[in-house]
């Protein structure tokens, strides 16, 4: 008993000495009047420099914190409106935003930095919305398993149905991922929204395989990455072959262009945050040359400021898509649940 | 001497005040966030349309059919790897006891991906197995515990008088343990009624939980209301498994009469070689998808490397992570610690509650005790979700809007601890013997010295134990962590989903890597752990 009594404090007093514990360890997350508090989703990766660089020039402490992807995100911050977590967002996407938008999630700003490019992007006329990056979802091939197999890579949504190719696309549940819902919204701009059904039932018959997430179709059943899985066709970004350059530079996954959906995600000043003056100096920071330039290499999406230098392999491994499909946000907010659903009915019985 | 006349009016408040503590933290991080986000699924209608459509009775159906399913094979599994721990002398069991607990901490989307592997076509099977991978640890200690200070010369007296080895057990040995199948039962039906990873990735989008159907409602569609709905049948299942484990447990009165486990531990013979080859069996199952990650770790396109080993210095291919592997390891160490002590403060506070409200007179106090215990469970039973969504629309009234603060982490951990704290050290502290405490109060002890005389010193090893253990469980928790952890601060768990998740080979191995690592921190502490306990009886234990 002496024993177990003695280690229990010692291990108590270890804890605590050693700062094995996160209380009191936690001065940074002090709130000054210069506090602004940043959401963005869980791909957020940005280095440390590029964060206190700011935070020198500009007097602002920056605290980050992610909610969950874009989707999740959108709906915390609906939830929370009333009272926000954080004074500015970032990471709603253009699938997402209509939502946001129609709730009211957030206020009008207009960045000074915003005619240098992201303007181009934008989708709302009171200005709620910065397009911070592009990150479009396309159709990515494994260009070695097709020199293999001599077979010519598909190019097109309609070479996907093709009988040679049979057997060789993975997707993801629009359900559960958002790669996956972004290329059946591709379909729906591509075929229409009474023919999309019946291209769909021509991939089920082509033997389409279906999965919940990225990660099970990107990691486990393609051929190109580094689970070497059995299919040479997936859905992921226009970014992804970036990843996969070979020892000999040469990229070994390609993306189709011709099968691309634009996602342009957003930042927006949050209403009732009682920080605007300041979250609108971080929304500046969010569209600036210096982070913009961070942006490809550390989140595998495309700044979307002009004049931002892409990393030289993406040039050729990972060019930005030119012609994407899109759908205007209404017509997503209203169709998704329903297409959501008529796929489900298709694709899993 | 009566225990009420021993302690009259002053030990009831005592009592109250003791409650004040465990129910209050259920009730702000618990209740209150659930019933808040249930109130905001109410208040916008379509609950009734939810709960009358067939679909969501399909959904329900099919949650209850996989976990009792899963429940069922986790049982079987985990029964021979009992024995093993329990009633056979062979060297190199001490290992088995720390290995077999490694299933456990895995994160659901490594284990996901490696059942993958292994069954490429997914469907009911897989889930089940998955399910079942995760929770014969669970199984495994928890009966080895008891089964291990169980009197043998019974089962050996009906094998004199003639009994086959299968009738001894069947007769003798099996309806004493049934306390501890019921109380693991109970928990794992828990886990598996809730696994929400494993159902996503293994079921492809066929197949559909209670769990998952919350998660995308809320989290994808926001259809609170329908997400509520969803979650009253949820607790409505949850609380049915409750009352079921609280009456098997309840046959527990008659006194075990507990041995040393040395006593009862001997080399096999006969036919009992069968039972330790079929434990042995499913050690190797259990270690198929374990190896296959350890694989993974050190094989690359081009062959063997230590990438991303020496990765985990690092944060990763394009800083997938924000952190180097080691600051998330050292994390996942903070964190737990946190939520360990939180735990434990809270749980064995809720156990001694709970055992002075039963050795109380009077059937009031014992319903109430009972009502208390099932609440405890409760948060066993509840999405991550749902209760990760509460704190957004209630913890802001409280000071210091703990919404995005680094603690809630631990906070979410400890939630998911105490239960099985209570489990662990409840039913030690009630097999205290009363006729000590009545000696000792006899004696002129008041209540708090009878505590701390008696009760303290024969449950503290069960009490570092479940300290151990809710270490471990809160170093593998990734729904509600995931869900809570700040990008500069992801525990291991979510460091390894993060990094999985990003294209490049050199976050893939790493993910695998940190795996390793993840099993190495916890082997290190369970078996540090498993030294410090002794031979003295022991009944709650996992």
């Amino acid at each position: 008993m002496r024993v177990v009594r003695a280690a229990a404090v010692y291990l108590l007093v270890g804890v605590l000495v050693t700062g094995c514990t996160l209380f009191g360890g936690n001065d940074e997350q002090a709130e000054g009047p210069d506090t602004v508090t940043l959401v963005t989703h869980e791909s957020w990766s940005v280095p440390q420099e590029v964060l206190d660089a700011f935070e020198q020039r500009s007097g602002i402490r920056l605290r980050v914190f992610p909610e969950g992807d874009a989707g999740a995100l959108t709906n915390r911050l609906v939830l929370t409106k009333d009272n926000p977590i954080a004074d500015v967002a970032y990471g709603v996407d253009s699938t997402f935003a209509s939502r946001a938008l129609s709730e009211g999630v957030f206020e009008p700003y207009t960045s000074p930095e915003a005619d240098r490019g992201p303007q181009r992007y934008a989708i709302d006329p009171q200005h709620r919305l910065s397009a911070v990056d592009v990150g479009d979802v396309c159709v990515n091939v494994d260009t070695e398993w097709f020199a293999e197999e001599g077979l010519a890579e598909p190019e097109t949504f309609e070479d996907l149905a093709e009988p040679r190719y049979r057997d060789l696309l993975v997707v993801e549940n629009p359900a559960t991922s958002s790669p996956g819902l972004a290329f059946l919204l591709a379909t729906v701009a591509e075929y229409g929204e009474q023919g999309w059904t019946d291209y769909w039932k021509r991939l089920r018959d082509n033997g389409v395989k279906t999965v919940s997430g990225w990660t099970e179709a990107y990691t486990q059943e393609f051929s190109g990455s580094s689970g070497e899985g059995p299919r040479p066709i997936v859905v992921s970004y226009a970014s992804s072959p970036a990843a996969e350059i070979g020892e000999d530079g040469e990229p070994r996954t390609t993306a189709l262009l011709d099968t691309c959906y634009r996602q342009v995600e957003y930042a927006g000043v949050l209403a009732n945050s009682g920080q605007t003056e300041n979250a609108g100096k971080v929304v500046d920071f969010l569209l600036s040359q210096e982070f913009q330039s961070i942006l490809a290499e550390n989140m595998y999406v495309y700044p979307t400021r002009e004049g931002v230098e892409l990393p030289s392999a993406w040039a050729e491994a990972a060019p930005l898509p030119e012609d994407p499909a899109s759908l205007p946000g209404e017509q997503v907010q209203a169709g998704r649940e329903q297409w959501i659903k008529q796929w489900r009915g298709l694709l899993e019985g | 001497m009566d225990q009420a006349v021993a302690r009259p009016a002053g030990g009831v408040a005592g009592v109250a005040v003791l409650a004040l503590l465990p129910l209050g933290f259920l009730a702000v991080f618990f209740a209150w966030p659930v019933l808040a986000i249930l109130g905001l699924g109410f208040s916008s209608g379509g609950v009734g349309t939810v709960l009358a459509e067939a679909q969501t009775w399909q959904i329900a159906g099919f949650t209850v059919a996989q976990a009792a399913v899963s429940t069922v094979v986790a049982l079987a599994a985990g029964l021979p790897i009992a024995y093993l721990l329990a009633r056979v002398r062979l060297p190199g069991l001490g290992a088995v006891r720390t290995l077999v607990l490694i299933p456990f901490v895995l994160p659901t989307v490594v284990v996901g991906l490696a059942f993958r592997a292994l069954w490429p076509a997914g469907g009911v099977v897989t889930i089940v197995l998955a399910n079942a991978f995760f929770n014969v640890a669970v199984v495994a200690r928890t009966v080895g515990g008891l089964w291990a200070q169980l009197d043998r010369r019974g089962e050996d007296a009906a094998r004199a008088l003639g009994a086959s080895p299968w009738r001894a057990f069947a007769n003798v040995t099996l309806p004493a343990l049934v306390p501890a199948l019921a109380s693991a039962a109970a928990v794992v039906f828990l886990f598996c009624a809730t696994s929400f990873g494993v159902v996503l990735m293994l079921g492809g989008a066929r197949y559909r939980t209670l769990e998952t159907e919350i998660y995308l409602r809320t989290v994808n569609l926001l259809d609170l209301s329908g997400a509520a709905a969803l979650s009253v049948l949820q607790l409505a299942a949850v609380a049915a498994a409750l009352a079921a484990g609280a009456f098997a447990r309840r046959r527990r009165e008659t006194a075990l009469r507990l041995r040393s486990a040395r006593d009862v531990a001997r080399r096999p013979e006969g036919s009992e070689w069968w039972v330790v080859g079929a434990a042995f069996g499913v050690l190797a199952l259990l270690a198929t998808p374990v190896l296959g990650l350890l694989i993974r770790s050190v094989s690359t396109p081009d062959g063997w490397s230590l990438a991303g080993y020496r990765g985990l210095s690092g944060g990763g291919e394009h800083g997938a992570l924000n952190v180097t592997g080691w600051d998330a390891a050292l994390n996942s160490l903070r964190t737990a610690s946190d939520a360990t002590m939180l735990a434990m403060l809270v749980g064995v506070l809720a156990a001694v509650v709970l055992v002075s409200l039963r050795r109380a007179p009077g059937r009031g106090a014992r319903v109430m005790g009972e009502t208390m215990d099932a609440a405890l469970m409760l948060p066993l039973g509840v999405s991550a979700v749902t209760v990760g969504f509460g704190y957004l629309v209630t913890l802001d009234v409280l000071p210091g809007d703990l919404r995005t603060s680094p603690l809630l982490v631990p906070f979410a951990q400890a939630l998911v601890i105490i239960p099985l704290v209570i489990r662990m050290v409840l039913p030690v502290l009630r097999s205290v013997d009363e006729r000590l405490r009545q000696a000792a109060a006899t004696l002129g002890a008041g209540p708090a010295r009878v505590w701390r005389e008696v009760d303290l010193p024969l449950t503290a090893r069960s009490v570092v134990a479940a300290a151990a253990f809710g270490y471990v469980v809160a170093l593998g928790e990734f729904g509600a962590t995931s869900f809570l952890a700040r990008p500069d601060a992801p525990t291991l768990p979510v460091a390894i989903a993060t990094l999985i998740s990003r294209p490049g080979q050199l976050n893939n191995q790493m993910a695998y890597a940190a795996c390793a690592l993840l099993m190495v921190v916890t082997m290190l502490v369970v078996s540090v752990i498993d030294r410090l306990r002794s031979s003295q009886a022991q009944v709650g234990e996992f």
